[in-house]
């Protein structure tokens, strides 16, 4: 098995620079999901993991052996791509054994390990079929088949549920998280879903236009954010800000997320009420405070769900109050 | 409902009209074909002695026979062998060319790209009877005249071509292309392995129309083909026509015109499969 270093990574195209300094350490078995909104350079960062894209500067080790020059083939990883980039014209089969043959794995061995894949990922029945002949949730068992069957010490994956339906990508998310476990395999997970990322990561690296914002397991990322972005971007819905001005503080904002936050006849700070929803279990309330921040109260169903219009007052402990100084950063 | 019927009435009747104006079309194309077939089964006499037969004679084997084996000038069957050479030479090396420098344009950067593209691009510009006197000079400075390559190579560049697989592969997710290398996929083996099997619509499509392409030329061998046994069939028939008093002997000359419409009729039906493939689709 692997493990997988990146130090102080750096990638530019030309004069723009995308990813600014990425350094983690992954340890053998660990599943690392990358998650961050859309164009922060996710994408970039897994692909100079896979030798698809060169690193400008900083190293990249994979079992402690420097591949920055390495090809992709030989760097002992296997990518799972968004749109699976399937060999339209060959068969489940020999889309999986593609690699195999070109790394001249003898016949019987290419046929036993694809059998092996199609077994555990349920492709049986699907072996001689063209791509264009599966489901999208098929062809995506096929491109994780296509990674299994290499026997790679790192695996890669590439946004691989964002082309799938919410109920399947919800079924992929627990067989990805159970194969990954059954198979101990090094993983490196990216998606802009903060809840794949929550419930798929061992550990997750919230990217941050181009730089790692903060790297920890899902439940302490949720629970200490080290920065204002991540506080905002991990949990839905997201965490509350308030200017630290409004209630007694000094400069930059504080945080207190939505579950942390009770309504109540006096409190804090007062808000209007704006509209309410009702999701069974709990209700998430949404007002609008003096200043015009929006606010999100998540309460449960059995309290009553107050009047549209209605003034209320917030109120909240103080050990569940994060404090974010002007730049953005955690105040403990 | 009544809307409906009315619909399919319509179309009854629109369905009716539309055959009516193909068939009459065909008929108007195919009777001069129908013609000359029927020249090609008489007597000399027949033909020069009007009014000109409308059903086939009964010299049918004696003329084609004769065609084939002494024809006018050189037999039937030497040249259709000589166009049919050049005819898949053309086809063949103008599909492996422009595949080839297709892949190079998409897939690599290499310093002179940009230039090259446009160079070919020009040579749309430059169709072989602009280019003609000066690619003679090379040629015959080749000693090529009377030769398969000299018939072959001056008309094997292709910009059309070319252009059309570089649309193709642009078409093909730059994914793939990763993936394959990620597989361990040499650019060679990538080639091979999975973007010419994609094409190959599009290679039958192409095919179909070089072969026609070079099938026809006529002005190209007429000029460097003074051997008759190296007389291509499209200049063979021109070749054929009496010049001054010549006697000209018509129902071999209109034997030797069907057969030379035969190899490209046999290849358009035999490819029409993946010929109308590959102009309506591009499988991805
Ligand atoms: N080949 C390239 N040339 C120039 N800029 C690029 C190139 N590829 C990516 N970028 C830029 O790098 C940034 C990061 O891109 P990247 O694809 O890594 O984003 P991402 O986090 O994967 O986003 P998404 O969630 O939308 O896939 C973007 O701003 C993008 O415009
Ligand atoms: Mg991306």
């Amino acid at each position: 098995m692997a493990t997988l270093k990146l130090d102080n990574v750096k990638k530019s195209f030309g004069k723009t620079d995308v990813i600014h300094g990425v350094s983690v350490d992954v340890e053998d078995g660990e599943f690392i999901v990358i998650v961050g909104p859309s164009g922060c350079g996710k994408s970039t960062l897994l692909r100079m993991v896979a030798g698809l894209e060169t690193v400008t500067s900083g190293e990249v080790r994979i079992n402690g052996k420097r591949v920055n020059d390495v090809e992709p083939m030989d760097r002992d990883i296997a990518m799972v791509f968004q749109n699976y980039a399937l060999y339209p014209h060959m068969s489940v089969f020999d889309n999986m054994a593609y690699g195999l043959k070109i790394a001249k794995v003898p016949k019987p061995e290419i046929a036993e390990r694809v059998q092996t894949a199609a077994k555990l990922l349920q492709l049986e029945p699907y072996l001689q079929r063209k791509p264009r002949e599966l489901s999208g949730g098929q062809r995506q068992r096929v491109a994780m088949g296509r990674a299994i069957v290499r026997k790679p010490a790192v695996f890669l994956f590439d946004e691989p549920l964002s082309n799938l339906d919410a109920k399947l990508r919800v079924q992929m998310r627990l067989e990805i998280k159970a194969l990954q476990r059954e198979l101990g395999v090094t993983s490196l997970y990216v998606t802009h879903d903060q809840v794949e990322a929550m419930t798929l990561a061992d550990r997750m690296i919230v990217m941050n236009a181009g730089v790692a914002d903060q790297i920890g397991a899902p439940l302490d990322v949720y629970a200490n954010p080290e920065t204002e972005f991540v506080a905002g971007f991990i949990g839905s819905p997201p965490t509350n800000f308030i200017d630290a001005a409004l209630v007694g503080g000094q400069s930059g904002r504080i945080g207190v997320r939505p579950e942390h936050i009770a309504l109540s006849d006096t409190g804090l700070l007062t808000a209007t009420v704006g509209y309410s929803e009702a999701l069974g279990a709990e209700t998430l309330v949404h007002l609008r405070t003096g200043d015009g921040a929006q606010i999100t109260v998540r309460q449960d169903a059995a309290l009553p769900i107050p009047g549209e219009g209605e003034t209320r007052g917030l109120s909240w402990t103080d050990e569940n109050v994060m404090r974010f100084d002007a730049s953005g950063l955690r105040q403990h | 409902m009544a809307e409906r019927n009315g619909m399919v009435e319509k179309r009854g009747s629109g369905l009716w009209l539309t055959h009516l104006g193909l068939i009459i079309g065909v008929a108007f194309i195919f009777f001069p074909i129908w013609l000359a077939f029927v020249a090609s089964t008489v007597d000399q006499q027949d033909i020069v002695r009007p009014p000109m037969p409308l059903l086939p004679g009964d010299k049918f084997f004696e003329n084609y026979g004769r065609a084939l084996v002494s024809g006018v000038n050189a037999p039937v069957a030497t040249m259709l062998w000589n166009s049919l050479v050049m005819a898949l030479g053309i086809a063949l090396g103008k599909i492996a060319i422009s595949l080839l420098s297709a892949f190079a344009i998409v897939y690599f950067r290499f310093p002179g790209r940009k230039v090259f593209f446009w160079l070919i691009f020009l040579t749309l510009m430059l169709p072989v009877e602009v280019r003609i006197v000066p690619t003679f000079e090379v040629i015959a400075n080749f000693g090529m005249l009377n030769s398969y390559s000299g018939l072959i190579l001056p008309l094997i560049a292709s910009a059309t071509a070319t252009f059309l697989f570089r649309q193709f592969f642009m078409t093909v997710p730059d994914e793939l292309a990763e993936a394959a290398r990620v597989d361990g996929a040499k650019p060679m083996r990538f080639f091979f392995d999975i973007l010419l099997p994609m094409s190959r619509t599009n290679i039958a499509a192409l095919f179909v129309i070089l072969f026609i392409y070079g099938w026809n030329q006529y002005l190209w061998p007429l000029l460097i083909t003074t051997d008759p046994e190296m007389n291509t069939i499209v200049m063979g028939i021109k070749q054929m026509f009496p010049s001054g008093d010549d006697f000209a002997h018509w129902p071999t000359i209109m034997a030797t015109s069907i057969l030379a419409m035969v190899p490209p009729v046999i290849v358009v039906i035999g490819m029409q499969k993946l010929f109308i493939r590959g102009l309506v689709e591009s499988e991805k």
